[in-house]
């Protein structure tokens, strides 16, 4: 990939400039979800975002996660679009359903 | 993940060494296949998912890991530091492919023509080809129209495994290049891999239109969408 796609080199810059930085992956997915499994988005605590785990639906909901998972440590795993009808509530509009996983760089 | 795993894994990549980070859900626990000891079975369905360059959740023996494969950037070898060759540089980047232009005549391989998207290379193309090792997430297409270079790239291409072979040049230029092929001593089967005239039938004219109908061609075929050279 061109340099722009290598999210965990970014992820790695970032560290070494002394960001607290988190990645997310898509873990698994369902239906017609945007990105596959394997899509990373790397976030750092000043809020700087690289990459993408959907179309932009859930990215700031990940972030807000990433933030937590920076400040304790612990990794978490998310789900996203339990139901097409709740899908505008957990921001997945093309009601596809997908897991998350946000993990420290530390 | 721990930043010294993250410099293994960069590292393999670097090299162009087919990993797969292996992470257990949900407590994030990770290991590098195949670096480090693991079970047969975690194993087996790691070996599975960098065959297929496929990620996702495995369950074995109560646990649940997420397989993440970690194959090397595809890239495309451009022979030739032609015009077309400026128009293919940002196209191929934009699509994710590592882009090396070969080409011995320096004057046209020069950074101010190519700006930073590309590695430049200036040896013969049979040597720069044989350094480059193609592998099967490498592309290449020859643009000189000049037998003297084509040919020799040509030549190794075709004994590589890259997933996509093309060549710049009429029907009247190909069918000249078969027989030369021909001569050399490849078979009717390695030739016909070679995508002549070269990109995708949009009626393009200029060099830009050109280099745009050889990415959609090269994208076609790493998705598995060419037959024969034409769309499936």
């Amino acid at each position: 990939m061109s340099g722009t796609e290598d999210i965990l080199e970014t992820a790695r810059a970032w560290k070494a400039e002394g960001e607290r930085v988190a990645l997310a992956t898509v873990v698994e997915t369902w239906g017609s979800s945007p990105r596959p499994a394997g899509s990373r988005l790397a976030v750092t605590a000043t809020g700087r975002l690289a990459g993408s785990v959907s179309g932009g639906c859930i990215e700031g909901a990940v972030a807000d996660v990433a933030k937590q998972v920076m400040e304790s440590g612990t990794p978490q795993l998310l789900d996203f679009g339990i139901t097409d009808e709740r899908a505008w509530e957990v921001g997945l509009a093309c009601g596809g359903k997908l897991k998350v996983f946000v993990e420290p760089l530390a | 993940m721990t930043p010294e795993l993250l410099d293994r894994l960069q590292q393999a990549r670097a090299t162009r060494r087919p990993v797969a980070l292996l992470t257990r859900l949900p407590d994030g626990a990770q290991r590098l296949y195949p670096d480090e000891p693991i079970s047969i079975a975690l194993g087996d369905a790691a070996e599975a998912a960098l065959r297929d360059d496929r990620a996702g959740p495995v369950t074995l023996e109560g646990e649940t890991w997420f397989i993440h494969p970690q194959t090397p950037p595809p890239r495309l070898i451009v022979v030739g530091a032609v015009h077309v060759a400026q128009a293919l540089v940002p196209m191929a980047a934009a699509v994710g492919l590592a882009v090396t232009i070969v080409d011995p005549r320096r004057a046209f391989a020069t950074e101010e023509r190519f700006a930073a998207d590309a590695t430049l290379v200036t040896d013969w193309p049979d040597d720069a080809l044989a350094a480059l090792k193609p592998d099967s997430r490498t592309a290449i297409v020859t643009l000189t129209h000049d037998p003297k270079l084509d040919d020799p790239a040509l030549d190794t291409a075709i004994r590589s495994d890259a997933f996509y072979i093309g060549a710049l040049g009429s029907r009247r230029t190909h069918a000249k290049r078969v027989d030369r092929l021909s001569e050399a001593g490849h078979g009717p089967e390695a030739i016909a891999r070679i995508h002549a005239p070269v990109g995708l039938d949009i009626g393009a004219v200029t060099a830009p239109e050109i280099a745009l109908s050889i990415i959609a061609q090269v994208v076609a075929a790493r998705r598995g969408k060419l037959d024969g050279g034409r769309l499936a």
